[in-house]
């Protein structure tokens, strides 16, 4: 195939470099990316299925699966909210200090995860300086789920802001005018108008922070503590039997991880060209 | 100019909101490295920084990403120029298998170089009987590393070079230039600045990477330890002090990027309004 | 509701978008705010509308001062120049939006609520729309939407900014019918802009015309035509000849061209002249030696357009002959004729001044 697909390319393009630029990709693409990919359907095809299935059941795991999902699901949510609200400040308002906060959303993608995750841990610890205000309280969030969602929220915050604030920046100032101009309040206005046009970035943004944050593992494996069936995440798990050299059971559980994160990218991918086909004129 | 909540109420609301909530989840932990870093004195400080271990790391740490960027960086101007100057079968596919390295968890992405290359892996036995180590060692690292940070450049460069179509590059084929040439002149400027851009992210990445670079090195101090793990190992042992200390520097890079892409937004904008 | 707009101006820091404007408004009447842009003409209509605050003045509808009164209680309808129909909504829901968006003790049944909506899409001639998004509709088709959307509320006021600006000539002659026979059919009062004179001079009942900020003229389209007040409505509202001369005795010479131009004192002076107001002939006249040649002949409908060429003239004038005109007189590219001017106006005098030359036959 590859040969027709170059052959043809002589007679048709009239740019130079396909050839190259495609070997130089494949070649990438095959050894860097499918190659290491391949090693683990390798490793997984010497299971059985019954071995495989008492893998990926095995109640520790299983006890992982929920705590990763439901932290990450908290996370994203706070970051829709969290990141809408930033997106409409930055966008909307003008305030002193506000390119440097606009500059601060990046810090989570800028700051290795690992630093995040000893600061939080030591920010919430007991002894830090909000794990002191709170533990007075009766709130323990270092060792709990909230302590790994938090670490979540805090490295997937850039996904909301920057995917819903481009498309605020664009929304022509007319739909505000017109929703107004209709007599529309502020309230029935936003949720009605102004909302929708956001909605599509909205769930990409939420959707991509969910998918990082299920496989988050360096911001989260400091303040997580990983007690067994309550603070391990199965990032950690994965970790956990590579270092007791069982591969098998590594390789079964990362073939799940691996397979839900695919799944949700495609998902996220596929609803979205649906929804833009929609607004551009496609049958609803 | 009437908008959507600009009652001074509405807005003043907002602004506090999302002042008290940034300050609270993104500079709070930012002061905190500094403070934690610093709590012990500067003395204790710069003797942190220049501990032998946490300076092979800083040594690692630059070895492995002077490594990772320029071939991620030609990897993904090829992969730009390809997917968007051509049509071809499979076009969508390898667009969307770049994208994999910002799925996968860091972690299974340790995970499936070290069953590649690992003593029980495809190629270990071979790499094995010719005394070649991979894994637990330098190279390992910089492979994972390439892994992760693969797709940066490229996603910067392909909705750019989209969006600019191939014109220009036409224009200077009918004119008779060559095709590297053609790269020189007519497209490296109109993309400079976002390949800039990729190349800080992907710089930062490679230097941050902690999930991935665990799995395969080995943490063997001294010797496989980058920055992020020396992070780890000090936090571990109790050092508080000395984990802040490096991981100061990294956060002082965290903020040299941000400075960086600021920058390069700012530009970008002002050469938008002057036009 | 008659409209009352008293002493409304704008800054935008240094730069004056207004300048103080008085302008009074009959029930009922449709006003087109004509100009170029920058003219200010699309402040003034957002700022009637509430959607800019003026710096000073005031507006008032009816007896109510709506100056500090917000946008969305003015009661107004608004159409964009770009439709700014809600993309994700559809037909039917973009025309219910103001309905639905009232406060509960004042909306309508959601029976009434749809039984309103059908009957403004009958008017817009969308019925069979109603269920569409307005991505799968044309131009006209958003527009008029657009516009039954505004007439939900059944507004005081409608305000329509370039509101056929967007559409091509055809779509926009249609639409520009059909709003003028709505409007008599509903009575409302409007003001709308256009950059468009034609468009400004057809549809409006009376027209503003207005550059750099500033009001030029208020007047019907027919005395605006005959009797512009100043230069710049004047050639604004057509296309313009002009001839510079030295002026003695009742006579202006410019070259080997004379035109008698009986009551304009001595010196020189520029004359303005549209394009109907020059008619050819193969000899001079008793009162005009205006002699050129034909460079371009262009044939445009009912009539023929001619661009005339002299050493006397600066710049070449445009006439148009009509298709009788043309055969009998054999005009073609390189023809040489003499002209007769029917009209002359002058705008360098303390007011603006008219001359009756020889009647056109």
């Amino acid at each position: 195939m590859i040969a027709k697909i170059l052959t043809r390319g002589h007679q048709r393009r009239v740019l130079p470099g396909f050839g190259l630029s495609l070997g130089v990709s494949l070649t990438f693409v095959s050894l860097v990316l499918l190659l290491p990919l391949t090693s683990l359907v390798g490793q997984l095809s010497t299971l059985s299925l019954s071995q495989y299935v008492f893998l990926i059941t095995d109640p520790r795991v299983m006890a992982s699966y929920g705590v990763t999902l439901l932290a990450a699901a908290v996370a994203a949510l706070f970051n829709a909210v969290f990141g809408l609200l930033m997106a409409w400040v930055l966008v909307r308002y003008e305030f002193p200090g506000k390119r440097l906060v606009d500059a601060l959303m990046d810090l989570p993608f800028a700051l290795p995860t690992a630093v995040a995750g000893v600061t939080l841990a030591t920010l919430y610890s007991s002894s830090g300086w909000m794990g002191g205000l709170l533990a007075p309280l009766g709130i323990d969030i270092a060792y709990t789920w909230v302590g790994i969602a938090l670490a979540m929220a805090f490295t997937s915050i850039p996904f909301v802001v920057r995917t819903v604030q481009p498309v605020l920046e664009d929304l022509p100032a007319e739909v505000d005018e017109a929703a107004v101009t209709l007599g529309a309040a502020d309230g029935h206005a936003f949720r009605r108008v102004l909302l929708p046009y956001l909605w599509p970035a909205l769930v990409t943004g939420t959707g991509l922070a969910f998918v990082r944050s299920l496989g988050e593992f360096g911001a989260v494996i400091f303040i997580a503590g990983g007690k067994p069936y309550e603070t391990e995440i199965t990032s950690l798990m994965i970790f956990v039997k590579l270092q007791e050299y069982d591969y098998a059971g590594a390789s079964a559980v990362a073939s799940i991880v691996l397979a839900t994160s695919l799944m949700l990218l495609l998902i996220i991918n596929l609803w979205q060209g649906r929804f833009i086909k929609r607004l551009h004129g496609g049958r609803p | 100019m009437v908008r959507i909540g600009d009652a001074p109420g509405v807005r003043r609301t907002l602004i506090v909101a999302a002042l008290v909530l940034s300050a609270l989840f993104l500079l709070l932990p930012l002061v905190a490295i500094f403070a934690q870093a610093l709590m012990s004195g500067l003395d204790v400080y710069w003797q942190n920084l220049s501990d032998q271990y946490t300076l092979a790391a800083i040594g690692l740490t630059l070895l492995v990403t002077l490594l990772t960027v320029p071939v991620n960086l030609v990897f993904g101007v090829f992969l730009a120029w390809l997917v968007t100057r051509f049509t071809f079968p499979g076009r969508r596919l390898l667009q969307t298998l770049i994208d994999i390295p910002f799925a996968v968890s860091p972690v299974v992405a340790g995970l499936v170089y070290l069953l590649l290359y690992g003593r029980n892996g495809w190629l270990g036995g071979w790499l094995d009987a010719h005394d070649i180590q991979i894994m637990f060692a330098w190279p390992g690292i910089v492979l994972v590393t390439i892994f992760v940070t693969c797709p940066f450049v490229a996603r910067e460069l392909i909705p750019l070079m989209q969006a600019q179509g191939a014109r220009e590059e036409e224009a200077a084929v009918t004119l008779g230039a060559s095709g590297w040439t053609i790269f020189r002149r007519v497209t490296l400027p109109k993309i400079r600045h976002a390949l800039l851009y990729g190349v800080i992210l992907t710089n930062a990445r490679a230097v941050g990477e902690f999930g991935a670079v665990s799995v395969v090195a080995g943490a063997i101090r001294g010797q496989t330890n980058t920055l992020p793990l020396q992070v780890e190992q000090l936090y571990q042992d109790y050092n508080t002090v000395g984990a802040f200390t490096s991981a100061s520097l990294l956060a002082m890079l965290a903020l040299l990027t941000l400075a960086a892409k600021a920058a390069l937004e700012w530009r970008a904008a002002r050469r938008e309004t002057a036009t | 509701m008659n409209i009352r707009i008293a002493g409304v101006d704008k800054r935008y820091g240094r730069a004056r978008a207004l300048e103080p404007i008085d302008l009074d408004i009959q029930d009922g009447e449709l006003i087109g705010l004509l100009g170029p842009s920058g003219s200010g003409k699309t402040t003034l209509l957002r700022i009637v509308a509430g959607l800019e605050q003026a710096d000073s003045g005031s507006i008032h509808f009816g007896e109510r001062d709506v100056t500090q009164v917000h946008v969305r209680d003015r009661r107004i309808g608004f159409v964009f120049q770009h439709y700014a129909l809600f993309r994700h909504m559809s037909v039917f829901d973009n025309v219910a939006f103001g309905l639905n968006a009232l406060p509960r003790r004042e909306r309508p049944s959601s029976d009434q609520i749809r039984s309103r909506v059908m009957q403004l899409l009958e008017m817009v001639r969308l019925t069979d729309f109603a269920s569409r998004y307005p991505a799968q509709l044309s131009g006209g088709q958003q527009q008029r939407v657009s516009l039954a959307r505004a007439l939900a509320l059944k507004p005081d006021v409608l305000l329509l900014d370039e509101p056929f600006g967007a559409l091509d000539a055809k779509v926009r002659q249609e639409l520009r019918r059909w709003l003028r026979h709505l409007h008599g059919e509903l009575g409302f009062t409007s003001l709308f802009v256009t950059h468009d004179q034609e468009e400004a001079l057809e549809l409006s009942d009376r027209v503003v015309v207005m550059s750099d900020g500033r009001v030029e003229q208020i007047a019907t389209p027919d005395t605006l035509y005959r009797r512009p007040s100043n230069r710049f409505v004047f050639e604004f509202l057509g296309e313009v000849n002009r001839l510079e001369g030295d002026v003695a005795r009742g006579v202006l010479t410019c070259g080997d061209a004379r035109l008698s131009v009986p009551g304009i004192d001595d010196g020189r002076h520029e004359l303005l002249l549209r394009p109907h107001e020059i008619r050819l002939s193969d000899q001079p006249s008793h009162g005009a030696h205006l002699p050129v040649s034909v460079s371009a002949v262009v044939p445009v409908g009912a009539e023929v357009r001619l661009e005339l060429e002299a050493d006397w003239l600066g710049e070449p004038w445009q006439a148009s002959v009509g298709h009788a005109e043309f055969d009998r007189l054999d005009i073609r590219r390189g023809r040489r004729l003499y002209a007769v001017v029917s009209q002359i106006h002058r705008f360098d005098a303390s007011r603006p001044q008219t001359l009756m030359l020889e009647p056109a036959i």
